[in-house]
């Protein structure tokens, strides 16, 4: 028992550490993080770059070809307006939606999931469900209601997204909290008299994490989607400020004339939520345990 | 069987209650009214329209009116299109989104849950690298985006197909729409086959089928489909979820005049009675077909109905 000199304890493997190497070996994984992390850059230092603003006309360079000899990398759209820089500000309200719908997402989903999974009993059975009954209403509908009915602010559209994204993020939850509660370090936290609350949050939640964030990755994409199909529709973001549905609205009406204006938001968007379901399979493939084989 | 019948319908009802009672709530909290003109009206009249229309009552009232109503399959009056009942508008467009959905529903089924075995008997070789990778960008280009890609090539660089509309109903101009409606349902059942395909090929009974020396095909078709199928059958529901949705746009792109259309625009002209309509429609839709895909789940898993 004694620690002497000679015996140096071995590394600690955490679940993070294992989780890491399984994941430096995805190649695709890796790839598309990076890539991400560039996205991530180069829209909040890419319009710095560019002599032209996300609202302004060049007059000279209506509906321009993208080219190199004028600075309109990606061209221009039907008001003069450079793409380059209206695709990267695009880029910003995609990615803060992702952020600030999916933290939204998850903070509703990860209490009421953990809560129910945690007290059990009657609680848990009404609490699930209303989450039963919440899941098989077709949101998107009342999205685009909501969005229509109380105009088109950009607070609104990260709570609405957030708000209806929570349903996955609770069932996972509550499925691990159920098991976790019985664990034997939870019963001695309970002897000891801490509060149900407390034991949520600090043995709790802490070992949910690992799920959390492989469905925090994989809702990521899906609501960058919900806010495009929104600003698709006109409903989303409002001019002049953009998003990448909102451009490939424009450029889709645009396709026969300019389809520049439809190509570089369109690879955009979708190289941006391929590589959030990489790193996402990736990140499954890390660190839940259940679901290796697919 | 019965009993477990019956007790997927019970939770059927609260959920279209539900759903009926947000919208509802929804569409009456909304500034903003359905008479709402550029010119404002004299307040008799605007009473009176109001009182036609039984806005004039309370809040609870008119939601017992509306469902009492709705339980004899009456909508009410559009208040856009004052000549037509939302019943008969509902009426005209939904044959046309049926098509494009029920054909892209075939498709996505037939197509992915093939391109999902053929990945799985191929497993960790090119041929399961191809499709899980073309599954993956079908997953991640939304229909929106794909639909415009779609007309660019086809329609107008290739010319070989319409861009929209239905023209005279013949098959060619539902192609594109169809396809864009498929094509991420088809990424998803196809990855969902495979996993599950992958799973069921390494258990006992498929060892044994071929331990008899069965050919693979046999083994594929008569042992291993079924079970391997049981996860694609529950996505059938948000996939379904997924197809309506998505015919909202793809409608819109295309110039289809389906119920999709008819509920954007209600949307946008605040036409009450109508998007309420629409969404009450389509989400009884979803939960009545979610209530038989259970069924059908539980037909083919017997774990589920005893359990």
């Amino acid at each position: 028992m004694n620690a002497g000199t000679g015996s140096v304890a071995p590394p600690g493997r955490s679940l993070w550490s294992d989780a890491w190497v399984v994941l430096r070996r995805n190649r695709a994984a890796m790839t598309a993080l990076c890539l991400l992390g560039g996205m991530t850059v180069l829209v909040l230092v890419g319009p710095l770059l560019s002599p032209f603003t996300y609202d302004g006309t060049d007059w000279d360079q209506i509906s321009s070809p993208p080219s190199l000899a004028n600075g309109h990398w990606f061209g221009t759209d039907g008001l003069g307006r450079d793409l380059f820089v209206r695709t990267l500000y695009g880029g910003r309200i995609s990615l803060l939606v992702g952020a600030v719908a999916t933290a939204v997402s998850l903070l509703i989903g990860i209490s009421y999931g953990a809560v129910a999974g945690y007290v059990g009993g009657r609680t848990d059975q009404v609490m699930m469900r209303i989450v039963d009954i919440l899941y098989a209403l077709p949101f998107m509908f009342l999205v685009i209601l909501l969005m229509v009915l109380f105009g088109r602010h950009i607070v609104l559209i990260f709570f609405a997204i957030g708000a209806i994204n929570w349903l996955d993020m609770a069932r996972i939850v509550r499925g691990q909290a159920l098991s976790l509660r019985g664990k034997e370090y939870v019963d001695a936290a309970r002897a000891a008299g801490v509060r149900g609350g407390r034991i949520i949050r600090r043995h709790i939640v802490p070992n949910l994490l690992g799920v959390v964030i492989v469905y925090a990755t994989l809702t990521v994409p899906q609501v960058i989607l919900v806010e495009s199909f929104l600003s698709f529709l006109g409903l989303g973001v409002q001019e002049p400020m953009t998003s990448w549905g909102a451009l490939v609205n424009e450029g889709a009406q645009e396709l026969e004339n300019a389809p520049w204006m439809l190509l570089f938001p369109a690879v955009s968007l979708a190289l941006t939520l391929f590589c959030f379901n990489f790193v996402g399979d990736g990140l499954r493939d890390a660190l839940d345990p259940r679901d290796r084989s697919a | 069987m019965l009993r477990f019948a019956i007790q997927r319908l019970l939770g059927a009802i609260p959920t279209l209650l539900v759903l009926i009672t947000l919208a509802f709530f929804l569409i009456r909290l909304a500034p903003g009214g359905p008479f709402d003109t550029e010119k404002t009206l004299p307040p008799e009249i605007e009473a009176n329209l109001r009182a036609a229309y039984n806005l004039d009552e309370s809040l609870p009232v008119q939601l017992g009116r509306y469902l009492w109503n709705l339980a004899q399959g009456d909508f009410g009056p559009s208040f856009q299109y004052r000549d037509f009942t939302v019943t008969e508008l509902i009426a005209t467009g939904f044959p046309v989104s049926l098509r494009l959905g029920s054909l892209a529903m075939a498709l996505a089924l037939v197509l992915g849950i093939s391109a999902g075995t053929l990945a799985a008997l191929r497993q960790n070789r090119p041929v399961d690298y191809t499709v899980m990778g073309a599954a993956m960008t079908g997953i991640s280009i939304p229909n929106f985006v794909l639909a415009p890609l779609l007309v660019l090539v086809f329609a107008i660089w290739l010319r070989w197909l319409p861009a929209g509309g239905l023209g005279d109903g013949s098959l060619r101009f539902v192609v594109l729409p169809v396809i864009a409606l498929a094509l991420p349902q088809v990424a998803y059942i196809a990855r969902l086959t495979r996993g599950s395909m992958i799973e069921v090929l390494r258990s006992p009974f498929t060892r044994t089928a071929r331990a008899q020396g069965l050919p693979t095909r046999t083994v594929i078709l008569r042992h291993a489909l079924k079970p391997a199928l049981l996860p694609v059958v529950s996505y059938l529901g948000p996939a379904l979820a997924a197809i309506i949705t998505g015919s909202v746009v793809v409608e819109q792109i295309f110039g289809v005049p389906g119920l999709g259309r008819f509920f954007v625009q209600g949307a946008l002209n605040r036409d009450y009675t109508l998007v309420m309509g629409v969404v009450v429609f389509y989400g009884s839709l979803i939960i009545a077909l979610n209530f038989l895909v259970d069924l059908v789940y539980g037909w083919l898993d017997p774990r589920l109905r005893h359990g």
